[in-house]
């Protein structure tokens, strides 16, 4: 095994242990690390959503950024960066997250939550799975969003920027922040612990670019299991320590923060795959990109907020009672645009490395 | 033979997609690969390694230029 395949288990293992560990020091069972539902409870916290029990400023997600951002200045690859399709981006953020709402989870929960035992993750996972081919298919007939150009340094500090706002409001704790009294955006655990299993997992990320949609993307493109590996280490790392805990309980009902409604967990994570596989990477390595200094990836996370808002706004987001009539016409829409999308960009601006119109 | 991809401001997999196609044009030769970030360098690295390529990395101010060899 070389260096590299070994970082990326490394991640995935840390990952999968820390998530354990969260769980048990007091995140909600299967939630230890997601990075869909820590930017919904952080959009509630902010008040963008008024759905009390999903309300909190989430440290790992900061931890996350942060990790990420000291990795990247350490290491140089640090780069301010943006303009390829940048409002498309947001686009396919919203959407994607409208998907994993209704799912509950992203690809990142969906491991933990099958190496917890909940096998409705599993029906997820194969969605996730379907909707990455489908948008494999668009990569290979052209589909591409453009280049992205250098910016000025200051555009990509923006977003770690706002991580270090959040962090504030995480610890002043000012009135107008939400802290939810009940339900998962209640449980979590210690700041600091949260903040630092972020920062770990923010470093190993941005070195070993761990991201679960690319690892399923770059499998069936170029029979490449690199990035694999690293999920399959977070699963089988969780799986152990759930079995160690005692948190491992097998089935389809009475699964934590979960449904059973099959279908719409397969195609909420189809919406969420499809979308993610155009933007080149699931919300973990979006957050991880943003920290880097691309300024699409973090209007992506803007379009991910947004999605998280209007998913509590309007209820379409699922539940443990199923998914409601309005999220199911938003997965059935949010499939229709992003078909739309996939067509529209297609053939490539870029052909044969040459920029259309640019020529260079 | 030789060709030059230039993916600087592409995200994966499109370095990877413009490489692979590049290489499999060529069978052998030289192919330069002009990238902009550290993921598009490792993953085209690992693309062609993979492929019985010899990678040679040039750092160019905030680019790295990958040149590609197979006899």
């Amino acid at each position: 095994m070389n260096g590299k395949r070994m970082l990326v288990v490394a991640a995935g293992g840390t990952l999968g242990l820390l998530a354990v560990v969260l769980v048990a020091m007091g995140n909600p069972a299967n939630m230890g690390y997601c990075v869909a539902c820590f930017l919904r409870d952080i959009t509630g916290g902010l008040g963008l959503h008024r759905a009390a029990p999903v309300q909190y400023i989430r440290p790992e997600i900061i931890g996350l950024v942060l990790g990420a951002f000291i990795s990247a200045q350490v290491t140089k690859e640090f780069r301010a960066i943006g303009g390829s399709s940048s409002f498309t981006r947001f686009v396919l953020g919203f959407l994607a997250m409208i998907g994993m709402l209704v799912f509950l989870g992203c690809p990142v929960r969906a491991v933990l939550r099958l190496a917890g035992g909940d096998l409705n993750a599993g029906v997820g996972l194969l969605g996730l799975a379907a909707g990455v081919a489908v948008g494999v298919q668009f990569l290979k007939s052209g589909f591409s969003l453009g280049r992205a150009v250098p910016q000025q340094k200051g555009n990509g500090y923006i977003f770690t920027g706002l991580m270090v706002v959040l962090l504030l409001l995480l610890l002043v704790r000012p009135s107008f922040i939400f802290f939810s009294a009940s339900g998962p955006g209640s449980m979590h655990a210690p700041v600091w612990a949260a903040l630092g299993a972020g920062l770990v997992i923010g470093v190993l990320a941005q070195r070993s670019r761990l991201c679960m949609v690319g690892g399923i993307r770059d499998f069936i493109m170029f029979r490449d299991a690199h990035l694999l590996y690293g999920f399959v280490a977070i699963f089988v790392v969780a799986l152990v320590g759930n079995l160690v805990v005692g948190t491992f309980k097998i089935g389809f009902a009475g699964q934590p923060v979960a449904h059973t409604d099959g279908l719409w967990n397969f195609l909420g994570m189809a919406l969420a795959g499809w979308a993610a596989v155009l933007l080149g990477g699931c919300p973990l390595r979006q957050l991880v990109a943003a920290a880097e200094g691309n300024t699409d990836s973090a209007l992506t996370i803007m379009g991910i907020i947004l999605g998280a808002a209007v998913a509590h706004n309007f209820g379409l987001a699922g539940s443990p009672t199923g998914v409601p009539a309005g999220g199911q016409i938003a997965v059935i829409l949010g499939l229709i645009v992003v078909f739309i999308i996939a067509c529209a960009n297609r053939p490539a601006a870029v052909k044969r490395g040459v920029s259309i119109g640019k020529g260079s | 033979m030789e060709r030059e991809v230039d993916a600087r401001g592409l995200l994966c997999p499109e370095p990877v997609l413009l490489t692979k196609q590049a290489l499999d044009a060529l069978g052998a030769g030289t192919v330069k690969v002009l990238v902009s970030n550290a993921a598009a360098r490792e993953n085209v690295s690992r693309l062609a390694e993979s492929r019985g390529w010899q990678v040679e990395v040039r750092e160019q101010g905030e680019e790295f230029l990958l040149v590609l060899t197979k006899k």
